[in-house]
């Protein structure tokens, strides 16, 4: 019996195109747009000025805040402009705009290949690397991984989790991770373990990428303290939450944090990037972004850089479809679909989905026929139907009491109901204005 | 009458005596004395309950004024003046004139003026679209459509014209309540001072991009030129984050600024048709 968590879930058609496309390398783009804000947490300082010669990984924007991010140059050029972008949400937001010249990397980088598996660093300076490496969360959230390392005081890691579970609907960037940078991401594993100073690490992979589980349980055999565990396919296991609940069998009290019953969790991708950040010394400025869809002619997982344009990343997919009808920015289930192509690619773009007019449409939208299908789905055991109403009326207290901000915005209620209601949009704008009352209150 | 039906009489009215006797004395124990005042300016107040004054309803801004015993910062904008000054005689203090205000809508982006560049299925209201994105044109700054003003508009005073997609309020129904306002996520609706025939003279536009970005996404968009605030002789305008701005309190309505700005932004409104002899007409009033 494979292990899973329990309340709720859905299966959504899988439609992992690019799964058997091994991960190619994106042609440099012409000018890159990096954005001070790509992570939870403050915006960035920048620290450099227009005009300036920047070489690639070299510091561009740096953290302003315990909960916050180093950026770094993903190219090699001139800083040509200090602009506001717009980004996919549609609103602009500040950023920093290179002209790419050649690939010239910052000298501290190693850009071979070699696998080097064991570091003299210690906890303290494996976080500090981690931390000038300005490396988030790659699973999507992007919360500053530096953070997760360093626990609130009283609070003791148990366990560090790794998320290779990629639960959303075709996105394949990490099961591509894992079997050709296997060796790598374990060794990111023990890396973490090291900083966390716990024994035993577990790596979460859905059992619908079988050839991921096989060829990390042989690679795990030579690292002490992984175990890798196949999981019950079923969304939303990547969350955070849930994959604990699946593997640990704990429960993430309301409001709390992962750290308070003792588990710390990774993405596989975040695994990946403190290798290269401790071992090769190479800061966060490249991830895998998949870009698919039924009606994309070359499904494929790329490295792009940061800052690289959507529309690079397609046109090297075989260009845009005659029938799309929407382009998001993630997944199709908690991805956001975004109004321009020249939107920059950001640390937490996991993939480019192109929709054609078969599914890429909502439908109208009908009364509640109170069935209760999206109470049986919601995995964090919330009443969708209620908390959809209640943001409606503008029921802020009472919303409250019924604990909307337990809600994971994984989309599950509005991706089941029959009569085609926006039950997430008006959940997360619950969620907005709930959690501004809350902070004006404190 | 038989014996039972007077017993039952007897029975029921002393229990009638009884309850009344409790209940006097229970009213005279647990008396809450209520300043008479508070009925009297409730009274006078419109009774609309549209929480323009800034309190939950008629009756607590009644009590605020009574426990303040001040009218300072308080003024209902239904009532306007003359309410107050009822309220003010009732208080025996001095009520302060308000000009009464209007609200306007601060966005021209029609269809024609700003173009489409995405479609948007999500939630139709305001609130929710505004938090998923920036709109379904170039520029985040405009009017989403959907008509969050109108829903919470107590007065129907503010209607979606379905050719603009824009909304439109009606002067003479508008009490400058400000419920709009609040209810606008693009901060779009400004209350502006009435002037004679509803005549107005304002900047339809929010955009704060610079110049090239706000032209491109929107051929009405103020650009920040700044040509207006030099034509203004009477020191309304202002131009703050590429934005010109008109303060209704200082405009006097020359109508200086309108032409020259080279976007049509500033929209006059309700003003005589032009006639042949216009241009004089407008020197006359300037200089008045």
């Amino acid at each position: 019996m494979l292990k899973t968590f329990k309340i709720g879930g859905i299966h959504p058609a899988e439609n992992k195109i690019s799964s058997n496309k091994a991960t190619e390398v994106l042609e440099l783009p012409k000018t890159v747009s990096i954005f001070v804000a790509q992570h939870i947490g403050a915006p960035s300082k920048i620290v450099v000025t227009k005009g300036e010669t920047v070489k690639a990984g070299q510091l561009i924007a740096q953290s302003a805040g315990f909960v916050s991010s180093n950026i770094h140059s993903s190219v090699s050029g001139k800083v040509a402009k200090i602009e506001t972008v717009t980004d996919s949400s549609g609103y602009k937001k500040d950023a920093i705009i290179i002209t790419v010249e050649g690939d010239d990397w910052d000298e501290s980088i190693d850009r071979s290949d070699e696998l080097i598996t064991s570091t003299p660093l210690d906890a303290k300076a494996i976080t500090d690397k981690i931390l000038a490496a300005g490396i988030v969360g790659l699973g999507g959230a992007t919360f500053p991984t530096h953070v997760k390392l360093m626990p609130p005081p009283g609070m003791k890691p148990e366990i560090l989790i790794i998320n290779g579970v990629e639960c959303e609907p075709y996105l394949t960037s990490d099961h591509r991770l894992m079997l050709e940078k296997g060796d790598e991401v374990l060794v990111g594993t023990q890396l973490l373990m090291k900083a966390l100073a716990v024994e035993n690490a577990v790596v979460g992979i859905e059992n619908n990428k079988p050839d991921a589980i096989k060829h990390l349980s042989t690679l795990a055999k030579k690292y002490k303290g992984i175990k890798i565990v196949p999981l019950k396919v079923k969304y939303p296991q990547g969350s955070e939450k849930h994959l604990i609940k699946a593997i640990t069998g704990r429960e993430v009290p309301s409001g709390a944090l992962p750290i308070s019953v003792g588990a710390v969790v990774n993405n596989v991708g975040t695994a990946f990037a403190v290798y290269q950040a401790v071992m090769k010394n190479k800061p966060l400025f490249e991830r895998v972004v998949t870009v698919t869809g039924k009606s994309v002619s070359k499904p494929a997982n790329f490295w792009v850089r940061i800052g690289t344009p959507v529309n690079q990343l397609i046109d090297a997919a075989g260009g845009l479809p005659t029938d799309t009808a929407k382009v998001i920015s993630g997944g199709p289930m908690m991805g956001k679909s975004i109004g321009k192509l020249d939107v920059p690619v950001s640390k937490g773009t996991s993939g480019i989905l192109v929709l054609g007019q078969a599914e890429g449409h909502r439908k109208t939208m009908q009364n509640c026929i109170r069935c209760g299908r999206c109470v049986s789905v919601c995995p964090m055991g919330l009443e969708p139907y209620l908390l959809m109403t209640l943001s409606e009326k503008n029921n802020w207290e009472r919303a409250e009491d019924e604990k909307v901000m337990d809600c994971i915005e994984c989309g599950s209620c509005s991706y089941t109901c029959p009569a085609n209601r926006p039950l997430l949009d008006y959940i997360r704008y619950g969620k907005t204005t709930v959690g501004g009352i809350i902070r004006t209150r404190k | 009458m038989s014996i039972s039906l007077i017993y039952t009489i007897i029975t029921i009215s002393s229990i009638g005596v009884a309850a009344a006797i409790i209940l006097y004395l229970a009213a005279r124990k647990f008396y809450v004395y209520e300043d008479p005042r508070i009925d009297q300016v409730e009274e006078s107040l419109p009774s609309a309950n549209c929480g323009g004054c800034g309190y939950a309803g008629c009756r607590a801004f009644a009590e605020a004024i009574v426990k303040d015993n001040s009218l300072d910062g308080k003024f209902c904008p239904v009532g306007g003046n003359e309410t107050m000054g009822k309220v003010a005689d009732i208080m025996d203090l001095a009520a302060e004139e308000q000009a009464p205000r209007t609200a306007v809508v601060r966005c021209n982006g029609t269809c024609e003026h700003r173009p489409k560049t995405s479609n948007y299925e999500g939630a139709t209201t305001c609130a929710i679209a505004a938090m998923s994105y920036g709109g379904d044109t170039d520029c985040q700054y405009g009017c989403l459509g959907f008509g969050d003003c109108c829903v919470v508009c107590e007065f129907d005073a503010i209607h979606m014209n379905p050719e603009t997609g824009l909304p439109e309020v009606d002067d003479e129904k508008c009490v400058a309540c400000g419920a709009c306002v609040r209810a606008c996520p693009k901060n779009l609706i400004e209350l502006r001072k009435v002037m004679p025939k509803y005549r107005k003279v304002y900047v339809a536009c929010r955009n704060e991009d610079k110049g090239a970005a706000a032209k491109k996404s929107c051929a009405v968009a103020c650009i920040g030129c700044g040509k207006c605030e030099k034509e203004c002789k009477f020191d309304a305008i202002t131009i703050v984050n590429n934005l010109a701005f008109i303060d209704s309190d200082k405009c006097k309505l020359c109508r200086k600024c309108a032409p020259v700005c080279p976007t049509h932004a500033i929209i006059e409104e309700n003003f005589p048709p032009p006639k042949e002899k216009a241009p004089q007409a407008e020197t006359i009033k300037a200089e008045a």
